[in-house]
């Protein structure tokens, strides 16, 4: 069986000679050649291939938002000049990567553990949003949101982001007035958001600290936060303890 | 605590000098007085041990009152004002002696001169230490400079900028052997004219923009047609001494943080001219507000800063801005030329 491959990078250069190399290869299908996250995300959705050999810095969307907006069925190998923080990411995720300059034996076996993974899918380790903060400098909080809707591509400035809701397994991320879903779990974005911005006030819900209007109860041991949009939000006790640590007595 | 406590060497030295004044005390009160000799040495030494500890307080006042950044006369009140006091102490103890030792008055007629000798002594103190403050200022200035430097040329050969050029030369290989073989002489330029840089203090602006032509030759060929690059450099600037890879980084920044986040690619302009005896250098780019946060943002600007500002002081100027999409890093400092 040919793979069916897409090369995403922003150098012509660094996809020629992945081009190069899997003509030689001989059984991989090239069906798309992207130039940044974009076009990545667009192709993945459109033409649905077996592997992706994705680089991490490029215009638009980095190669983890890319990642955290493909069908998790793809097999991704990273290819990267050098970050340290990534390698040590992708290590302790099994994800594959080259280092560029690479060999074709190298690639060769990271095609073998790629048609391996393909044909016994396991299910990844690291959710695609995690691996992405395992990547990120220690005490750097993410700084955007990227979601998908259709084959649009949105990105939330942290600094936009009103609220999150906990969907099953969903989360709605509420910015502007708009909502977008997005498959991963509450407390896995939790841990990604800056703690003095952001608070998880009750199960269902994280809240942007400055967009709080004001706190009010509503049975005898419960509470809502009132946002300066309105909304309404259920405040658990514990979630009440967290706020007054963050915000003072005062709220 | 007083540096002069730091280690028993220096501790034993200071007492040793005083021991000496002690004898030269001795003999001064001699001169007005009937004492015997031992007599007169019983009284010096304790009151020399004792002034040996007053004279550390300087110690103190000059650090609470350094040179340079208040009135002189206001620095002159206080610091005299202190010896005044210690002179005062210093009077009141020897009284004490007197007493102890049973010297009724016969101690007094050498008090006019303790009072001057007291006097000098703490004023000499004040200075000294502000001698020693200065050395030690000198001394912490010089470290902070190598220590950027040091820095500076450290995160200078940027370990994505290596591996991503190697990779374009191994795309070139079998696509365009003679563009590999440019790349890499390219390339081998520029870490040797990097390396050689270690040592040296300073570097004309020609060399320095020869290596930024000689980078920017490599990122050519990696960024293609998207990396337009426009110059526009005085020849007047050629013989200002800059210090080395002062440039660099703003390049480097333009091309990582600009070029790099746009699909199509921008323009990087570089531009050069001396102004009253200044350079003034700007480089200007363009960049996606919308791009992918970028990592270690500003490590190679805040560098820049902290050489500029220790090798010329507030002469020198390192202004940012960012607007709408694009970017521009202009620095100013002296433009000091070698006498040949």
């Amino acid at each position: 069986m040919k793979l069916r491959a897409i090369i995403v990078d922003d150098e012509e250069l660094a996809r020629q000679i992945l081009h190069e190399y899997l003509e030689k290869a001989g059984d991989v299908e090239i069906v798309a050649e992207c130039a940044n996250g974009f076009e990545a995300v667009k192709a993945a959705g459109e033409l649905r291939p077996d592997l992706v050999f994705l680089d991490i810095q490029m215009p638009k969307l980095d190669g983890f938002e890319v990642l955290e907006l493909m069908d998790p069925s793809v097999a991704v190998i990273f290819v990267t000049a050098y970050d340290q923080y990534a390698m040590k990411a992708f290590d302790a995720a099994a994800v594959d990567y080259l280092l560029k300059p690479f060999s074709t034996e190298r690639l060769g076996k990271a095609l073998e553990r790629a048609r391996a993974l393909l044909s016994d899918p396991q299910p990844r380790s690291l959710q695609a949003s995690d691996l992405a903060a395992a990547a990120r400098p220690p005490g750097q909080a993410l700084e955007r949101v990227v979601v998908k809707d259709g084959t649009k591509v949105h990105i939330i400035p942290i600094g936009k982001l009103d609220y999150v809701e906990a969907q099953d397994d969903y989360i709605a991320l509420h910015s502007e007035k708009k909502q977008y879903l997005k498959q991963q779990t509450i407390s896995s974005i939790e841990a990604q958001l800056d703690p003095a911005r952001f608070a998880r006030i009750h199960r269902s819900y994280i809240v942007n600290l400055e967009r709080i209007a004001r706190i009010e109860p509503y049975t005898k041991d419960s509470r809502v936060a009132v946002l300066q949009d309105g909304s309404q939000l259920a405040v658990s006790r514990s979630g009440y303890t967290r706020l007054k640590e963050l915000l003072g007595e005062n709220i | 605590m007083h540096p002069i406590f730091r280690n028993t060497t220096s501790l034993g030295a200071y007492l040793g000098l005083w021991t000496i004044l002690a004898a030269a005390m001795a003999a001064l009160i001699r001169i007005p007085t009937d004492l015997t000799w031992s007599q007169a040495l019983s009284a010096a030494v304790p009151l020399c041990l004792f002034y040996a500890f007053v004279c550390l307080t300087p110690w103190y006042l000059c650090r609470a009152f350094p040179l340079g950044t208040q009135r002189v006369t206001r620095l002159i009140v206080n610091q005299l004002a202190a010896a005044i006091l210690a002179c005062s102490l210093w009077i009141a103890v020897t009284r004490l002696l007197a007493y102890a030792l049973d010297l009724g008055p016969r101690l007094n007629p050498a008090i006019p001169q303790l009072i001057v000798v007291g006097l000098m002594l703490y004023l000499t103190s004040i200075a000294l230490h502000y001698a020693l403050l200065a050395v030690e200022a000198s001394r912490e200035a010089a470290l902070q400079t190598r220590d950027a430097e040091l820095r500076a040329l450290k995160s200078q050969i940027n370990p994505h900028f290596l591996f991503n050029s190697l990779n374009s030369i191994s795309a070139l290989t079998s696509a365009d052997p003679v563009r590999a073989r440019e790349m890499c002489v390219l390339l081998s330029d520029f870490l040797r004219k990097t390396l050689g840089l270690g040592e040296r203090e300073s570097i004309t602006w020609r060399e320095e923009l020869e290596l930024a032509r000689t980078y920017l030759g490599v990122e050519q060929v990696r960024f293609g047609s998207r990396l337009r690059v426009e110059m526009q450099v005085d020849d007047a600037c050629s013989e200002c001494q800059v210090p080395p890879l002062v440039l660099q980084p703003l390049i480097e920044n333009a091309i990582k943080h600009g070029i790099a986040t746009m699909v199509d690619g921008g323009i990087v302009r570089l531009q050069g001219h001396v102004e009253n005896g200044k350079l003034s250098v700007r480089v200007e780019n363009s960049f996606d507000p919308e791009a992918p946060s970028p990592r270690r943002h500003g490590l190679g600007l805040r560098n820049v800063r902290s050489r500029l500002q220790t090798r010329f002081g507030d002469a020198a100027r390192l202004n940012l801005a960012a607007e709408h999409d694009r970017f521009s890093a202009e620095m100013i400092f002296p433009c000091n030329k070698l006498n040949s």
